[in-house]
């Protein structure tokens, strides 16, 4: 019994600790990754050097063709540690144009299914209309590929998901945290900014996960799946997922039962992370 | 922002590519691919400008000691210290020659 | 004064609704409304300053948690009701949204998730053959266009300084990029896609028209009949077209999200 457990400690491997490119291969079937506009093509932002900027050969972002399951799938991955994982011209045309694709692929009969790993401050200042630009398209993507397959989207951290990107993961068929994962739509500095310290504390770490934290976001139904930071339960619950299909009505399309909880909230004092689970119990 | 350019002599073009890194703060990325028979030429695109004498000094001491296979190296350095970019020179060698 | 303050969105839906009645059932802080251009059914939507919002950070004319989800009803309903029509209605969003909401009930509600209903609804109705417009009229920020706007086939703006794109306002994006804000805009110069103003904004290629007005905080008959034009105009535009995006790209300062694509096309 205790050399199992010993075995299944050996054996479980940190997803959070892999960079970008290594978390979509590990996520693709083994040998079936192949990526797209590899540094290599040196596909580059244009607008950073000019600001003296250090661009990455990828612009931060990967996309990986392979199977999940067996089944035809793209992976795109955000890097997080380039630039918080914000994105610019190059890296949002990536993540839109490899969606559009893939749905292009079913109007053709080919089921190709996505997956985002959602490593990401949103929108790349540097950058800011391309950026946004980029974004709009991306959830218009989203919006037209869930109709013909599931998009996963996963938030492992230590970036998290945040700005544009965090609607955009609420726009996926399923969504999936682990506990380090943040979710949220505007980074705390800026809502210290522009609310007040007693509004909002970006410092207190314990705070900020109390509200935005995988945990909390999946006892509020806000998420689909709480993985551990193993990369085998993350595959496993991939694969669950996408057994399963597309689910029967989006979390982005069901206003009716947000607003009549959000009607019933008491605005009149703050909020903390028991009152929303509360309001959001049988989601 | 600076661009710096530099060669040495070399052998044969190494034969695939590697990718290590990443231009996050302290960090670097280092791309490599085959190159011209006989010259190992790399391309520095570094945050820190006037660096270009330790980029040289730091060269000269790694590839001063070995021949390497004819190589262009690109690095996009984002303040990374003279022990993280050998670190990651070698990572991206032995990259090369496992594949 | 900012433009919320001015009310430019709550006097354009005035305008071109008429007398068209608000439809019951929303958010004080949106105004929709049916009528009719050009002999098309319409649906008119804006979100407005509401100063007796439930949630104080709400209230001068942010997109936050009642925002997102009553837009999404709005204009699922819309969808809901022409499921079967062979024309459906168009949607045109007055946009003059300051920005997102900034406070702790939003993040902890889930104001991203309130967003994307938005976003949600307007791409469905795209998708299903609404003419979707986007009509500039003051500021369009960040989340906040993103849920109301950013999802139209089109997207026309009035010609003004109040009439503002971006991701985050000045001083905010200073700070996070740790730059001043002369700084900042002394890159926008020479970075389009850094920039605040409309000509900047204009040379993404992401607008089909900017439109001359007299009054843009109250429009003129003459303001009226030219933008109610310019939406006819469109709406023909948009029934000859495919319901994507694509009618974004080809602009020189986007020049490399069309190479991105090709070449993903390429090595698909």
């Amino acid at each position: 019994m205790a050399e199992q457990n010993i075995q299944r400690l050996l054996a479980q491997r940190s997803f959070t600790e892999l960079g970008a490119r290594e978390r979509a291969r590990a996520l693709l079937d083994a040998g079936s990754f192949r990526e797209l506009l590899d540094p290599f093509a040196r596909l580059m932002s244009p607008w950073l050097p000019k600001q003296g900027i250090v661009p990455q050969a990828d612009d931060g972002v990967v996309v990986a063709k392979g199977l999940i399951d067996g089944q035809p799938a793209v992976v795109i991955a955000i890097e997080g540690a380039f630039q918080g994982g914000s994105l610019g011209e190059v890296g949002g045309a990536k993540i839109a144009g490899a969606l559009e694709l893939a749905v292009e692929d079913n109007k053709a009969g080919t089921p190709t299914r996505a997956v985002l790993l959602l490593e990401t401050g949103g929108v790349r200042l540097q950058e800011a209309n391309l950026g946004l630009a980029a974004i709009a398209e991306i959830q218009a993507a989203i919006v037209e590929l869930r109709q013909y397959q599931p998009v996963i989207g996963l938030v492992a951290g230590p970036v998290g998901c945040f700005g544009g990107m965090s609607i955009a993961a609420g726009l996926c068929s399923y969504l999936l945290v682990t506990r380090e994962a943040r979710l949220g739509l505007n980074g705390p500095q800026v809502i210290e900014q522009e609310a007040g310290l007693d509004e909002y504390d970006s410092r207190d770490r314990p705070f900020i996960w109390s509200l935005t934290g995988g945990e909390q976001r999946h006892a509020s139904s806000l998420v689909d799946g709480y993985v551990s930071d193993d990369v085998e339960a993350i595959r496993s619950e991939l694969h669950g997922l996408f057994a399963k299909g597309k689910p029967e009505l989006e979390r982005s399309r069901r206003h009716a039962w947000f607003l009549e909880r959000l009607r019933a909230v008491d605005t009149s004092v703050q909020a903390d992370a028991a009152a929303v689970r509360s309001a959001y119990q049988g989601a | 922002m600076e661009t710096l350019s530099f060669q040495f002599p070399a052998g044969q073009p190494a034969k695939g590519r590697a990718l290590v890194g990443c231009v996050g703060s302290g960090d670097l990325e280092v791309l490599l691919e085959p190159g011209q028979a006989g010259t190992l030429a790399i391309e520095v695109v570094t945050s820190v400008n006037g660096s270009a004498p330790r980029w040289q000094q730091l060269f000269e001491r790694m590839f001063g000691e070995q021949q390497l296979p004819a190589l262009n190296i690109a690095i996009h350095d984002f303040g990374a210290t003279p022990g993280v970019v050998r670190l990651r020179l070698e990572q991206g060698l032995e990259e090369l020659n496992h594949g | 004064m900012t433009t919320a303050q001015q009310q430019r969105g709550l006097h354009w839906f005035q305008a071109l609704a008429g007398d068209a009645q608000s439809i019951p059932g929303l958010p004080a802080s949106l105004r929709v409304a049916d009528g009719e251009l050009g002999g098309q059914a319409v649906r008119y939507l804006a979100v407005i300053a509401d100063a007796d919002n439930p949630f104080p950070r709400a209230r001068n004319g942010e997109v936050g948690l009642l925002e997102g989800w009553g837009l999404a009803q709005a204009v699922d309903e819309a969808i809901e009701a022409d499921r079967d029509q062979a024309h459906k209605r168009a949607l045109i969003a007055i946009v003059d949204v300051p920005s997102q909401a900034y406070g702790r009930r939003e993040e902890a509600y889930g104001i991203h998730q309130a967003l994307a209903g938005a976003v949600d609804a307007y791409a469905r109705a795209r998708l299903a053959g609404h003419a979707v417009i986007g009509l500039l009229v003051g500021k369009a920020m960040s989340g906040a266009f993103l849920a109301h706007g950013y999802q139209a086939n089109r997207l026309i703006a009035l010609r003004d300084a109040g009439v503002m794109v971006h991701a985050m306002g000045k001083a905010a994006a200073a700070r996070i990029t740790l730059r001043s804000v002369d700084e900042l805009e002394a890159l926008a110069a020479s970075v389009p896609p850094m920039a605040y103003d409309l000509d900047n904004y204009a040379s993404l290629g992401l607008l089909a028209e900017v439109l001359n007005v007299e009054q843009v905080t109250q429009p003129t008959a003459t303001d009226l009949s030219r933008v109610k034009d310019a939406l006819s105009r469109t709406l023909a535009d948009i029934a000859e077209a495919p319901r994507d995006l694509r009618n974004r790209l080809g602009a020189a300062n986007r020049a490399a999200s069309s190479r991105v694509r090709e070449a993903l096309r390429a090595q698909w």
